[in-house]
């Protein structure tokens, strides 16, 4: 916001610091109408400013999404390049603690699915500050996918993240681990989960790579495949429903592992994903609703054939 | 601004008076010194219609006398009494006076909020019209421009008919709201249309030529073919590239009108709408974020009576769209759609208001959709041809405004005739044109999907290309690659 005039930041009990910092008139505390303030955002950018705008959480953006994907995804094609729309859509995505179905679904694989916009999502503080000053300074509309349990969590950073000019691409993962035995591929809060199930899979021998996705849309395919090829087992991961999800799109739609790297696989491709349900809102069975690290240790080692193959999805 | 109660009942006068004054100072704290001088119109008072005469911004309160001893007393408005403080109450949003009579505001008028209009039916100026001054070549432009748009829409549509192109929507009825209101603004203030308005991008200088091959969608569409017919756009004349889903238009207007105040640019946003539009959701989060933000945005109505096969009544209950307006804190105006001087007037005066107060302003034009919805469209099949009939020949703007014009001399029989002839000639040109032009090359499937095109899309362009050089008698001739 400092470099750029043009950016403001749009949505409902949005934060304090900012507003008094920049004012008013770029800090906006808007009315509850998501449609109104997404659609004001879009025609916004439109006109050349830089909007940032706030959902409370990516449940109540399905309120907005006719603006987000009929009006900011399509417009630079529809107006073959006279309107692109620099516009960013961010907020926490997926499960929380205990807020129930209605505010803890995963939009990856929504957003993921429509041409025209980028979906990015980070892990750590690292992923966070580089990715969106990406996600603000890009020319087309992006979805941010943040994760509310992450706002709590400290990372290391070093001094170059810390730069004013620190940016990340937009369309590149990160190895977050280096391993040779098997590939898990994940994003924001995930990652955290797979790093921990990786520390215990090296107990029992298995070295994990962990791959943290950090662009949804687009996917980086060459470093999922890149690794997979030197592995030959591929565990996804992903908080969301398992129909058409994001996993559902590394295992085997186009351009991806099966089109690419089939001949390089050693055992079928492990999909762990959240349970096919609504959120349940009962803590015991929430947490059996989402992936826990003991999931991801138990699909990895069936990747590498060291357990019974499984009946149902963890 | 002046009111004055119809009321044979009141308590006391002063109570009357505080009343009056207390409703004005809570609804419109700070907009009195504002005031223009235009007409304001409230709700009814239990069930009894209020007006306000039109006044010049003369004097703030003025109460007609009733018999009473204790005026002269507490006529003394600006201070407050205790008895003042017992008959109010502040709540967040500022102080009301509250009233021990349980009244619910009717949920209409008896009148219903009166449309302006300058020309009569036959085109002849009404007497102390409120009428703008129109210089002889812009009302001749004026008059040409709508009778290009009423040919332009015959040859399209019957071009549609023969097959020629997939779809098209005509403004039948509607040329005056076209360009009158084109007419009024500037090349500096941003359209938003929904589709009914291609007027206000001939008014402001795309070709016929120009409108052919986005109807054709081939490679000289500024489109580049990406949408069906009607669907124009232009960075260059700001006319925003029509959006289908309806309404969506509102709040970006906001967003638009936003960007003009931060920019201190003297501009406005205009968003067109039609009376079906105004019951989306986007209609309510438009006018109420406008309002909120202080956005210099015109939100024009299109009442035509008809949403396809939806007639008005069975869209809303309200007078209109007009007194909804006033729900929004939006000053609105309901005016005569089919008489173009008076779409003009209003919408000058709407724009200097908008900018120079930075406000939203609601303008509802009453009209007549005289075509069908669409090309997709047979309208007889759910109204009568009788009404259909009537408005097409006996309530045509077009020829009201020809009247208006020739009577002051400034058209003739002769050029109408060469101008018809003209404009129908440069139609089947543009249109023979258009149709031998080539389609798109294929790149431009993958452009502009983002700013520069990613590693998939320029893949699947490259498979794309190999696979149309293996398999040539498989690919279109016609179209290029």
């Amino acid at each position: 916001m400092s470099a750029d005039p043009k950016v403001f930041l749009m949505g409902e009990e949005i934060t304090k610091g900012l507003l008094e910092k920049y004012g008013p008139e770029r800090v906006l505390d808007t009315p509850i109408t998501e449609a109104g303030f997404t659609g004001i955002g879009v025609g916004a950018a439109y006109y050349g400013l830089k909007p940032v705008v706030e959902f409370m959480t990516f449940n109540f953006s399905m309120q907005a999404i006719d603006h987000i994907i009929n009006s900011a995804a399509k417009s630079n094609y529809m107006s073959a390049g006279q309107i692109n729309v620099p516009i960013v859509f961010r907020g926490p995505n997926g499960a929380a603690a205990g807020v129930g179905a209605q505010h803890s679904q995963c939009y990856a694989s929504w957003y993921g699915s429509v041409p025209g916009l980028k979906v990015l999502s980070p892990y750590s503080s690292e992923d966070a500050r580089g990715l969106l000053k990406a996600a603000i300074r890009d020319p087309d509309p992006v979805v941010f996918l943040e994760n509310e349990l992450l706002y709590g969590e400290s990372f290391p950073v070093s001094d170059e993240v810390l730069d004013s000019s620190f940016c990340l691409p937009i369309g590149k993962a990160k190895i977050e681990r280096a391993g040779k035995d098997v590939t898990i591929t994940a994003f924001s809060k995930m990652v955290g989960h797979a790093l921990k199930a990786a520390e215990l899979l090296e107990k029992d021998g298995i070295d994990a790579e962990v791959i943290n996705l950090r662009s949804i849309r687009p996917l980086d395919r060459s470093t999922i495949n890149a690794s997979v090829r030197k592995t030959n087992r591929l565990v996804t991961v992903e908080e969301g429903f398992p129909q058409h999800g994001v996993g559902a799109e590394i295992c085997s739609s186009s351009a991806s592992v099966v089109e690419e790297s089939f001949g390089y696989l050693d055992a079928p491709v492990e999909r762990v994903a959240g349970a096919d349900v609504p959120m349940p809102y009962a803590a015991n069975l929430e947490r059996m609703a989402v992936p826990q690290i003991e999931d991801i240790v138990r699909a990895a080692k069936r990747a590498c054939y060291r357990s019974v193959a499984l009946a149902a999805a963890a | 601004m002046a009111i004055w109660w119809a009321r044979s009942s009141s308590r006391t006068i002063a109570n009357h008076i505080r009343k009056c004054m207390n409703y004005k100072g809570g609804f419109m704290e700070g907009a009195v010194a504002n005031q223009s001088c235009w007409s304001l119109l409230s709700l009814s008072h239990r069930g009894r219609p209020v007006s306000m005469p039109s006044s010049r911004g003369t004097a703030l309160c003025s109460v007609q006398r009733f018999k009473s001893t204790v005026a002269e007393t507490q006529l003394d408005l600006s201070s407050s009494s205790e008895s003042d403080e017992e008959q109010s109450l502040d709540f967040p949003g500022g102080k009301v006076t509250y009233t021990p009579e349980m009244n619910f505001i009717s949920e209409s008028s008896n009148k219903r909020v009166p449309c302006f209009r300058v020309l009569n039916d036959d085109g002849q100026l009404i007497m102390d019209s409120d009428f703008p001054q129109v210089s002889k070549e812009v009302a001749v432009k004026m008059y040409s421009k709508m009778v290009t748009l009423q040919i332009m829409d015959i040859t399209f549509y019957e071009a549609q008919r023969q097959g020629r192109i997939s779809f098209y929507l005509t403004s039948a009825g509607e040329e005056a709201i076209n360009i009158a209101s084109a007419a009024a603004l500037t090349e500096q203030d941003i359209i938003l249309p929904q589709y009914r308005e291609p007027g206000v991008l001939l008014w402001r200088g795309f070709t016929l030529q120009e409108f052919a091959n986005q109807c054709f969608g081939n490679k000289a569409d500024y489109g580049k073919g990406r949408q069906m017919p009607i669907h124009y756009g232009s960075k260059q004349h700001n006319f925003v590239t029509i959006s289908s889903p309806i309404a969506t238009q509102l709040p970006q207007a906001a967003g638009i009108a936003y960007s003009l105040k931060m920019d201190n640019k003297k501009a406005c946003a205009v968003a067109y709408i039609g009376d079906g539009g105004t019951s989306e959701g986007d209609f309510h989060a438009g006018l109420n974020f406008a309002a909120v933000m202080e956005a210099p945005v015109i939100f024009f109505c299109r009442n035509n009576g008809w949403a396809i096969s939806t007639h008005v009544s069975e869209q809303f209950r309200s007078d209109g769209i007009v007194v909804k307006g006033q729900g929004y804190g939006i000053r609105s105006i309901r005016v005569d759609g089919n008489d173009a001087l008076a779409v003009y007037a209003a919408v000058s005066a709407a724009r200097e208001m908008a900018i120079h107060e930075q406000r939203p302003i609601l303008i509802e034009a009453l009209t007549y959709r005289v075509g069908h919805h669409s090309t997709s469209d047979d309208s007889t099949k759910y109204r009568e041809l009788d009404e259909i009939d009537y408005w097409k020949m006996g309530r045509n703007p077009v020829h009201r405004f020809r009247n208006w014009v020739q009577s002051n001399g400034w058209w003739t029989e002769q050029q109408e005739t060469e101008l018809r002839n003209s404009i129908r000639k440069q139609l089947l040109q543009a249109i023979q044109v258009a149709e031998k032009t080539e389609n798109p090359p294929l790149t431009e499937l993958f452009s502009d999907v983002y700013d520069h095109p990613p590693s998939n899309l320029q893949e699947q362009e490259i498979q794309l290309r190999q696979t149309i050089n293996r398999h040539p008698n498989d690919y279109p001739c016609h179209v290029s690659v």
